[in-house]
């Protein structure tokens, strides 16, 4: 399909992104590497008057050991999280995940950044995000905040980011000894899943689902089970509980709930 | 040394591997004009207004006719095509290029916007305005069969026609009345949409002060384009020239004569200035034609020992809003094929083809031939179960002429298969696929109770393919002959031109027609250049569908160098001064029998008849020689698939894990082209069976119509296919070859639907609907496992 007509602007820095976003406010959308934002211009669903290309800013393009955390620049490419050795050893879950996105090419274009910020409840990495219990560093006109991994979701393909604000870096908790698993069910290698489940035990549980909702969501009640010390049989039995689940031409919502129990217990069983 | 059966790589593919080869989106000229289609957001409505006011007023727009506009301004002098009508009272409503006052389905075109870019051309189709009046659509074949609404207003009822093969009723009729076993089976062909890599384009390029017009098009066609493009338009064919350059397969998606190739002529040609238009992924599902579309009731009779003794079939079969080029005739080219390798005494089959609100139908891969042999091979397996034998051995019980080898044997479909020699075809894919140790894997794992289910299913296919024999498609009411026409011709530096009237789309021709020269003449296959796809290079042509380019096309240029040679060899007897017969032509050189010294080469023979400086008398100068082939019967290709498949019953995934195919085509060309052309083929039925579905709403409106939730398969779905081969010479044609382009599809989806069946038959569970989504299994599982609880 074919987009509607747009201005393309090209931008080096974080401050000359930020400063294209305050000039042109509400007409402009950050590319980064668009592999998101692309199908929903072509598709016109999305028809910004300007499109930022933030895709090339390298001082964004990083992954450091910032002590006790990963920090990872919001424009790290799918391909460098999976090949990270610093990730691999801290918090391998998430190198495991970005290697499970669509196929290559995706992965070779895609950024942490644009994935967390679109907000996709299909897609893979908000939901590491979430069982890591990592955060977002944004930056606006009035300055930088942090936002919990907990707090970012707020709607479908809608974040805690403002319309003026840059993402910046992901934190992520380095977790070199956790316990992890994640269970992406999809029906050809490069989809989406249909349901996928996210689990971190390191202590704690936190396990997250993939398309169960409006949002990446935690498994709430799968967690609260697990603190109280049921099994791995009796808190996968409560998956979807709190969910709402989308209805498509892969599955009505009742069999995404079977499917998210069936995960949930494969993910812990992977896991434990 | 002979060249073929060597697996000769192909000498296309540095072209189009390293992006030399041009496709029609890649060939400009200056001054075109860019079509945007405003196409139907309705599947029914009637067309109440179009107001293109704002469209027309855009920078860049050069001119925006609506339906109505184009139809006055007199650019059709026919509708378009079908060249089949199946029946002599089948109904065939008027088909224009844009809809007037009512539009039949999403996607039909309404207005046409022309302006200087591809994306000022779809900007401006969005600002054509449509005032609709909604209409009922008719979303199904079953609602167009069943229910009150009509597709096309004007009609009473939806039916197009009822055609009917039913060579002897009362022993039909008389083997159903004392059968002791009988099957029952209703299957879903579900509608496809045909996937080639490169979409549908064109690229009119008029001369205005010649009057003639050069269209570029993607198509399999371009013959059969000219023809159809002059009917249609009334614009003399011999003004016309058709060019298809790198065309990036079609599948039979890109056999039709289409709206938007007669826009672009007629519109190029009006206006003086070129007209191109590139179709977009999207838009190919409602601006192509889809494949499949069909109810299927299958009847099988069968004695006590599983014997057949009649089959009876009934489709429901979807045409879409209209006839495209032979969208009646689909069902048909299936309809000889239900009773598959089987001695079958008695064969009926029926069909009634309807109208929907959705895009036509038409030709896909395997064309009719994939829907019979998935109904016939679902069938055999119900009839195993029944009587409880094994898949291979109802088979065996059934094969035509006992298994054994055979040749110009009559069916009781009333056609001849040319030969066969199932038994050991069968024996083979048993061995390779170790069905064996298949079985007591499966009982192992149905014992430990364990939840990932092992199913092997089994599918014996024969098809019918090298379209051909001119006078059985006249039998069949068919618009066109079957020939194929060939030239080859020597030229003065002993290099050779081929001339091919089959144009290839990504099958190989030029590789395997350079094989078969090369043997013939006895030259390098280096040294041969096949020439295609433009009518004012190649005039005489019937084009490249339903697996004829080599049992056709390709035997026509072998009998054309026969006739090179033999005309050398008059020339060579005469300058060797020898008697013709007296000569031997072997390894590229005549030699005089019996003195083995005194030998001319055909390239020293073809520069003499260049020169003409000593020909003998009355013997035309230069070495070309042309054939139309037209064989006296089809070639029938057989051979068997298995498919073995993982079941996961809890989330209901089936993983095709292993996939074995013996594919008999005859005598092989180039064994690596067949194997190219079985990888693809068998990817395309498995996706039927497991990903791919063209869904509709009640309203007629496509769901998944872009690639995100339409599921084509990636090379990641499969696995390392296992190809072997058994080769049953063709009586049809000299060289003994059959055609294998569309064998993969023809043998795949009952393989694999037989598997997963296989697998659920401790459930009870004997049929499940194409595609078997994780969703399906699980739900018909969880049926299954409810009712064994409500018996137990
Ligand atoms: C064929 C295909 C298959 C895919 N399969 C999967 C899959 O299996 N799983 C999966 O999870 N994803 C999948 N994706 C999505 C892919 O991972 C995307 O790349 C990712 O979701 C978005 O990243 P991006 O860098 O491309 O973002 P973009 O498309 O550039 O942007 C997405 C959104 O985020 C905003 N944005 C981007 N960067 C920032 C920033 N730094 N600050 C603020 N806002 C920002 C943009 O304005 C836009 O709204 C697939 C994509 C394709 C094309």
């Amino acid at each position: 399909m074919i987009p509607a007509t747009f201005d393309y602007l090209e931008v080096d820095s974080a401050d000359a992104a930020l400063a294209a976003l305050a000039e042109h406010g509400d007409e402009a959308k950050l590319m980064a590497g668009g592999h998101s934002l692309i199908p929903l211009m072509k598709f016109r669903l999305a028809t910004p008057a300007v499109v930022v290309d933030i895709g090339r800013i390298s001082e964004l393009s990083y992954i450091d050991d910032s002590g006790g955390h990963i920090a990872i620049g919001a424009l790290t490419r799918h391909r460098a999280l999976e090949t990270s050795d610093l990730v691999k050893a801290q918090a391998p879950i998430l190198a495991h995940v970005a290697g499970q996105v669509g196929d290559p090419a995706v992965r070779h274009r895609g950024t942490l950044g644009g994935s967390l910020a679109h907000g996709d409840p299909a897609s893979d990495l908000p939901a590491a995000l979430l069982a890591l219990g990592g955060s977002v560093v944004v930056r606006g006109p009035s300055g930088e905040r942090e936002i919990a991994a907990s707090d970012f979701f707020t709607g479908f393909l809608e974040t805690a980011l403002a319309p003026d604000e840059l993402m910046t870096e992901v934190r992520i908790p380095k977790v070199p000894n956790a316990k992890w698993s994640y269970q992406k069910f999809n029906r050809r290698a490069q989809d989406w899943a249909i349901v996928g489940v996210a689990a971190v035990l390191n202590g704690e549980s936190r396990v997250a689902l993939v398309n169960m909702g409006a949002t990446p969501i935690q498994a709430g009640a799968v967690e609260a089970a697990l603190a109280a010390g049921a099994s791995i049989d009796e808190a996968s039995a409560k998956a979807a509980e709190g969910t709402s689940p989308p209805e498509d031409l892969n599955g009505d919502a009742e069999y995404r709930a079977h499917l998210a129990q069936v995960l949930v217990k494969r993910a812990l069983t992977e896991a434990s | 040394m002979t060249v073929v059966g060597t697996r000769k790589l192909r000498k296309e593919d540095p072209k189009l591997l390293t992006g030399e080869g041009k496709y029609v989106d890649d060939i400009h000229v200056p001054g075109e004009l860019w079509m945007g289609m405003v196409r139907s957001t309705m599947a029914h409505a009637r067309i109440t207004g179009v107001d293109t006011s704002a469209a027309a007023a855009m920078d860049g727009v050069h001119a925006v006719y609506t339906g109505t506009e184009l139809s006055e301004m007199g650019l059709w002098a026919a509708p378009l095509p079908c060249a089949w009508p199946v029946t002599e009272d089948m109904v065939n409503p008027p088909h224009y290029p844009a809809a007037t006052d009512e539009a039949h389905h999403v996607g039909e075109i309404i207005a046409v916007v022309l302006a200087d870019s591809r994306y000022g051309a779809a900007d401006a189709a969005e600002e054509v305005v449509v005032d609709y009046e909604p209409l009922k659509a008719v979303a199904s074949v079953a609602q167009a069969r069943d229910g009150a609404d009509t597709a096309h207003s004007e009609h009473s009822t939806n039916k197009a026609y009822t055609w009917a093969l039913i060579p002897d009723p009362e022993a039909l009729d008389s083997a159903f009345a004392n059968a002791v076993h009988t099957v029952e089976a209703d299957f879903v062909q579900q509608r496809l949409i045909p996937t080639a890599m490169e979409p549908r384009g064109v690229l009119a390029i008029p001369s205005p002060a010649g009057g003639e017009i050069t269209l570029y098009s993607a198509t399999q066609v371009p013959h059969i384009l000219k023809v159809m493009i002059a009917a249609t338009t009334g614009l003399p064919e011999s003004k016309l020239r058709i060019i298809a350059p790198a065309v990036g397969g079609g599948f039979g998606a890109k056999l039709n004569v289409n709206p938007d190739e007669l826009l672009a002529v007629t519109l190029a040609n009006k206006l003086g200035r070129a007209v191109r238009w590139t179709e977009t992924r999207s838009e190919a599902a409602f601006s192509t034609h889809q494949g499949r579309g069909q109810l299927q009731k299958i009847e099988l009779a069968a004695d006590s020992e599983g014997k057949l003794q009649g089959v009876r079939v009934h489709l429901d079969a979807d045409m879409g809003a209209y006839m495209m080029l032979i969208t009646p005739g689909v069902p048909l080219l299936g309809s000889f094929l239900y009773t598959g390798v089987y001695d079958v005494p008695a064969f009926g089959f029926t069909c009634d083809g309807y109208f929907t609100n959705l895009t036509p139908t038409d030709a896909y891969r395997g064309a009719g031939r994939p829907e019979a042999s998935y109904a016939i091979e679902r069938a055999m397996d119900l009839l195993a179960n029944k009587i409880g034998v094994a898949p291979e051995e109802i088979r065996r019980r059934n094969y035509l002429a006992g298994g054994r080898e055979f040749e110009n044997l009559e069916t009781a479909s009333t056609l001849v298969f040319d030969s066969g020699n199932y038994t050991p075809n069968l024996d083979a894919a048993l061995e390779m696929a170790d069905m064996n140790a298949l079985r007591a894997e499966q009982t192992r794992r149905r014992e430990a109770g364990e939840t990932k289910h092992l199913g092997i299913g089994l599918c014996t296919y024969v098809e019918i393919c090298g379209l051909a024999p001119s006078r059985a498609l006249a039998g069949l009411n068919y618009g066109a002959g079957g020939w194929e026409h060939a030239v080859v011709r020597f030229l003065p530096t002993g290099k050779v031109e081929v001339v091919s009237g089959s144009t290839p789309h990504g099958q190989g021709h030029e590789t395997s027609w350079s094989m078969i020269v090369a043997d013939k003449l006895g030259i390098d296959p280096d040294d041969v250049t096949v020439l295609h796809s433009d009518t004012a290079i190649s005039p005489l042509g019937l084009d490249t569908y339903g697996s004829r380019s080599l049992s056709v096309g390709g035997v026509a240029i072998a009998m054309a160098c026969d006739k090179v040679v033999d005309k050398a060899r008059e020339i060579a007897a005469h300058q060797m001064e020898a008697n013709p017969d007296d000569l031997d032509f072997a390894a590229g050189s005549f030699t005089v029998k019996g003195s083995p010294d005194k030998t001319l080469p055909i390239q020293a023979v073809a520069f003499g008849a260049f020169t003409a400086h000593n020909l003998p008398d009355g013997m035309e100068p230069n070495l070309q020689e042309q054939v139309s082939f037209d064989p006296p019967n089809f070639a029938f290709p057989f051979g068997t698939h298995v498919a073995v498949v993982e079941v996961d019953e809890d989330t209901g995934g089936v993983e095709l894990i292993d996939y074995i195919a013996i594919d008999d085509c005859g005598t092989q060309v180039n064994p690596l082209i067949v194997e190219g052309q079985v990888h693809g083929g068998i990817v395309q039925g498995v996706a039927q069976a497991l990903w791919e579905e063209a869904s509709y709403d009640s309203d007629g409106n496509c769901r998944n119509p872009s690639l995100l939730d339409y599921l084509v398969p990636s090379a990641m779905e499969v696995p390392f296919m296992k190809l072997g081969s058994t080769v049953t010479p063709s009586t049809s044609n000299p060289l003994g070859v059959k055609g294998v382009g569309e064998a993969g599809t023809i043998g795949s989806a009952a393989a694999v639907i037989n598997a997963v069946c296989d697998a659920l038959r401790p459930y009870g569970i004997d049929d499940i609907e194409m595609p078997a989504t994780p969703a399906r299994v699980w739900r018909m599982i969880q049926a299954a496992k409810a009712a064994q609880n409500g018996e137990g």
